[in-house]
């Protein structure tokens, strides 16, 4: 078989491009951009590509080296992770794009490095989903938490300590990561997953492979903030800035979603964590918590990136439970819903940005008369956050039906009763935001300087992939049909 | 029964969304061009719409499927004779409130009328895909478009009690609208199906308990927007609303939507059959009962006009849920075709509200001593209307009635027999006093100019309206076949060939 090399482009391009960034940055500054965007449409055009393949001629299986599995390092490509690929590379090229102005608003002396870590975060986010190997993904895994801590402290006041925070809460979660990785390389002597997927049901009875699982699932919960060790998130992504919180609230969670369902359901038998062990049960039950802990924590916030934070663990809650749910609709809805809520929360954060380069507060109570100032930007923000409460026809009601339709199958009533009465809570939340943007006086006393009615919106390399994101969020959901037919049950192992 | 494939039905929604969309472009700066955009696509609409008449009229059904959602499930417009009487009748009047629209709006000379006129054809685009939809999930999506494309239009005069109101109309729709997808999912893992059928299609799956419980959540999800008591108090509220939105909305497009979906339940998810089986009908036909003669008698303690209306309209919804669930052929073409005779009449009954408020601020039942001299057409189509909604015949009122009395006799439950007959008592009882005072009571306070009618943008519809609710009763036939096309969908849904 003879491949294109779009696989290890996708991993080397921005890879090299990030040591290239600082030296070009010194000779001229202003071409880093346009470098940035060049490799992320490299990445984007790759995983386009490797998923067309894959879902034309079948798995990918790339030999780094040449060296042949279990001992040397595979990528491999199933539909799964060509999925996931895609919408990383895409939504990271869409943040990409709207980075200039932020980036110059914020901080126009550290514009190098940030690119530079920009690049070094989207390489480990691509690995950790494009690599087969369990060792591998671990050294992937520190390459995008590390250049996302440095991210994280370039923002404001207090950005350091979240991100000092964020980083402990990081730490730990590798090394339970690498501690899962450890005892199953004792007890199975290889690190590869398809080798290991052949291996575990073998030997499943054996203690350490249970504590390999139980290492594996709480190191994989804190890297994607599942309630109750999401507690690094709220600030971390608050104190982040815009352009920061922008890229890693959508990517960095649903990457860590993309690597348990990875690890729960491919590399360990799917029956192993819904029969074998109660940790199914005990996923449902933290994510369930999750949900009403982010949405009423979310209440409770008065700043909207806070809020918008918050909501966020609620969403990866989500996922949790669909994958817990341990059947098909349950984890379609958990699959769909990593694109769908990539996108939404792109969409928020991104709108969150675009107001903030305006010089609006981010204090929600101090939005009105957004709307008519911003009438575009409002009405994304309006249209994506219609998206998380699951109005339809926007997509986030299809990944919400599927989780309804895999709660009823599963039996678990009160799952299907707070994954409702949630996005009741949604509603309240953004009904909120909305109806002090729409339906506030204008021109209260903290924002006289700003003539009423005058129009300002925000520039348009940041409107433009707002909107992008925005018909993404309506017209998804419509062709959820084709895309769940077409790619997410080729993903579904057969068993469920 | 095989449909044949139309694009008209996308034609008909994409003319709304077009408007929309323009309405939204031309914005404040450039009004007459916007009112324009809203007056064509009305007319244009309900010509698209009207010409499907013929076709349905041959037992044809016409279906354009756009996307496969998932398995067995599209996003399918499928127009059948009781979709297309929804569409005919929301359609047309809509054209009556877009002129009416402009006359009151600028009578008040309110502010963001953009976003009004923008919010009025969504809510209207979402009015008539819940009428075309082929199966559950698509009517779903049109069902959350309306809901949500209203909230700002209650909400439109941005006071702190409209805010509220508005608050409160999506507080209760939304908790329905959760409700909604909790019984679609039961239905769709139970059949594999969520497709309209005349007759239903659920029956022969699950259990009995459990098709009760979905048919409960069922009802409780959609009689919030068709305002079932105990489920109303969010529309007297909503009655905040510029009276153009009440009337179209909240005597239409809205509350109407909610009773058809109700209808699509009870008569093409459940079926006749199966409700039978169950026992079910006749436990709605006692919640009806109960709205009907428990909100009759809040009308009448209302002083104030919109809210007397209101609780009229949430009596008249319930009539419609009772003569469906009567499941016999008059009922059910009774309750269909009161769905037309309310429309024309309780639209009239608003604007006559809303013109006065225009002309005169005033509000209170108590304060119109006298008004009929200074507005003698307002206030006859007003008189015209309120008898018709009693029953009094040549209405449009009467024949719906008189076919809903019958559908009682046939299910041979003489009860319902009495309700209706007790809640048209009701009806006179709030509504003659009203046109009494108007035209034979000397005004309290400053008297009334001698003829000082409101614009002709308003009084023209207000006429209209009146006639068109008496052209009804006499010739049912006249306006559009409503009531052929209402006997048809009975037909359909009872297998009777």
């Amino acid at each position: 078989m003879s491949h294109l090399p779009f696989p290890i482009l996708i991993i080397v391009v921005p890879l090299i491009s990030a040591f290239l960034m600082i030296l070009l940055g010194w000779l001229r500054k202003s071409l880093c951009y346009l470098l940035l965007i060049f490799v992320l449409g490299i990445t984007t055009l790759s995983s386009f590509m490797i998923l067309e393949e894959v879902l034309w001629k079948g798995s990918i299986h790339y030999r780094l080296g040449g060296w042949l599995p279990p001992w040397g390092i595979e990528y491999v490509i199933d539909p799964l992770n060509g999925f996931v690929l895609l919408i990383v590379s895409t939504i990271s090229l869409i943040i990409g794009i709207t980075s200039k102005p932020m980036v110059e608003r914020e901080f126009p002396e550290r514009a190098i490095y940030f690119y530079c870590l920009y690049l070094l975060q989207i390489t480990g986010l691509l690995g950790i989903v494009i690599t087969g190997d369990l060792f591998n993904l671990y050294v992937f895994l520190e390459i995008a938490s590390l250049a996302g801590y440095a991210l994280i402290a370039i923002g404001e006041e207090g950005a350091p300590f979240a991100s000092f925070n964020y980083m402990i809460y990081g730490t730990i979660g590798a090394c339970f990561y690498l501690l899962g990785v450890g005892y199953l390389y004792i007890e199975s002597g290889s690190l590869n997953m398809a080798d290991l997927t052949k291996l575990l049901p073998g030997l499943l009875s054996s203690k350490v492979t249970l504590i390999a699982f139980a290492f594996f699932s709480v190191g994989i919960a804190i890297k994607m903030a599942l309630f109750p060790l999401h507690v690094w998130l709220p600030d971390a992504y608050t104190y982040a800035p815009s352009t920061v919180s922008t890229l890693v609230a959508p990517l960095t969670t649903k990457v860590g979603a993309y690597v348990m369902i990875r690890v729960m359901v491919n590399v360990f038998p799917p029956t192993f964590f819904t029969e074998t062990l109660p940790a199914a049960l005990l996923l449902r039950w933290m994510a369930g918590l999750g949900i009403l802990f982010g949405c009423l924590f979310a209440l409770a916030q008065k700043d909207l990136k806070r809020m918008l934070g918050y909501v966020l663990i609620a969403e990866i809650g989500y996922i949790a439970m669909g994958i817990g749910f341990g059947n098909r609709n349950g984890l379609t809805g958990a699959i769909l819903h990593i694109m769908n809520d990539g996108l939404m929360m792109a969409c928020l954060f991104l709108f969150v940005g675009a107001i903030t380069l305006k010089g609006w507060p981010r204090k929600i109570d101090q939005l009105q008369g957004l709307h008519q100032t911003m009438p575009l930007t409002s009405a994304a923000f309006v249209l994506s956050g219609l998206s998380v409460i699951g109005v339809p026809p926007t997509c986030g009601f299809f990944s919400k039906w599927y989780l309804v339709l895999g709660a009823i199958d599963a039996k678990q009533w009160l799952s299907a009763a707070i994954l409702l009465a949630s996005s009741l809570c949604n509603a309240i939340l953004f009904f909120r935001v909305i109806e002090k943007a729409y339906f506030g006086k204008a021109g209260n006393e903290q924002r006289i300087e700003r003539p009423i009615l005058k129009r300002d919106e925000a520039p348009l390399i940041v409107l433009i992939p707002l909107w992008v994101l925005t018909l993404g969020v309506i017209s998804l959901g419509l062709f959820s049909g084709t895309i769940i037919s077409n790619i997410i049950h080729l993903t579904i192992p057969a068993s469920f | 029964m095989e449909g044949t494939i139309s694009i008209k039905p996308l034609l008909a929604l994409g003319t709304s969304a077009l408007a929309a969309l323009l309405i939204l472009l031309t914005g404040e700066r450039r009004k007459n061009l916007r009112e324009g955009w809203t007056l064509l696509a009305s007319v244009i609409k309900f010509s698209i719409v009207a010409s499907m008449i013929p076709a349905i009229l041959q037992g044809k059904t016409l279906e354009w499927t756009l996307v496969e959602l998932f398995p067995g499930v599209s996003f399918q417009f499928r127009v059948d004779s009781f979709g297309l009487f929804f569409a005919t009748l929301a359609s047309c009047l809509w054209i009556a409130t877009s002129i009416y629209s402009i006359g009151y709006m600028r009578g008040l000379q309110s502010a963001s009328q953009t976003r009004f006129f923008f919010c009025f054809a969504l809510a209207l685009h979402g009015a008539l895909g819940i009428a075309f939809a082929g199966n559950l999930l698509t009517l779903f999506i049109f069902y959350e478009i309306l809901t949500v494309s209203t909230f700002p239009l209650v909400a439109h005069k941005e006071t702190e009690e409209a805010i509220s109101g508005g608050r409160k109309y999506l507080a209760y729709l939304l908790t329905g609208a959760t409700l909604i997808i909790l019984a679609m999912g039961f239905t769709y893992t139970l059949s594999g199906n969520l497709n309209f059928k005349a007759g239903g299609f659920l029956k022969g799956h699950g259990t009995d308990p459990l098709l009760i419980l979905i048919f409960f959540v069922f009802i409780i999800g959609f009689g919030t927007k068709a305002a079932l008591m105990p489920l109303h108090e969010w529309l007297p509220t909503a009655m905040v609303a510029p009276t153009p939105v009440s009337a179209l909305l909240h005597a239409v497009a809205v509350v109407k939507a909610g009773v058809f979906c109700v209808l699509r339940v009870i008569l093409y998810v459940f079926g006749p059959q199966l409700l039978a089986e169950l026992n079910l009908w006749l436990l709605l036909a006692y919640m009806a009962s109960f709205t009907i003669l428990v909100s009759g008698m809040f009308a009448l303690a209302q002083d104030h006009l919109k809210r007397r209306l209101a609780f009229s309209t949430i009596n008249n919804l319930a009539i419609i849920i009772l003569g469906a669930s009567l499941l016999s052929p008059s009922g059910i073409t009774g309750s269909i075709f009161h769905i037309a005779a309310h429309g024309f009449m309780k639209i009239t009954l608003f604007f006559v509200a809303g013109a006065i408020y225009v002309k005169t601020h005033k509000e209170k039942v108590n304060e119109l001593d006298g008004i009929g001299k200074a507005m003698p057409v307002t206030m006859a189509s007003f008189a015209i209307a309120a008898l018709g909604i009693s029953g009094i015949p040549p209405m449009a009122g009467f024949i719906s009635k008189w076919y809903l009395c019958l559908g009682s006799l046939e299910a041979k439950e003489i009860l319902f027999l009495f309700v209706l007959l007790g809640s048209a008592l009701l009806d006179i009882a709030y509504f003659v006093p009203i046109i009494y005072h108007s035209f034979f009571k000397k005004p309290t306070g400053d008297p009334f100019p001698q003829v000082d009618e409101a614009s002709l943008w308003m009084v023209a519809p207000i006429a209209i309206c009146a006639i068109g609710s008496i052209v009804l009763g006499l010739f049912p036939n006249a306006i559009f076949h409503f009531f052929e096309i209402a006997t048809l969908s009975a037909k359909n849904v009872l297998g009777v060939p």
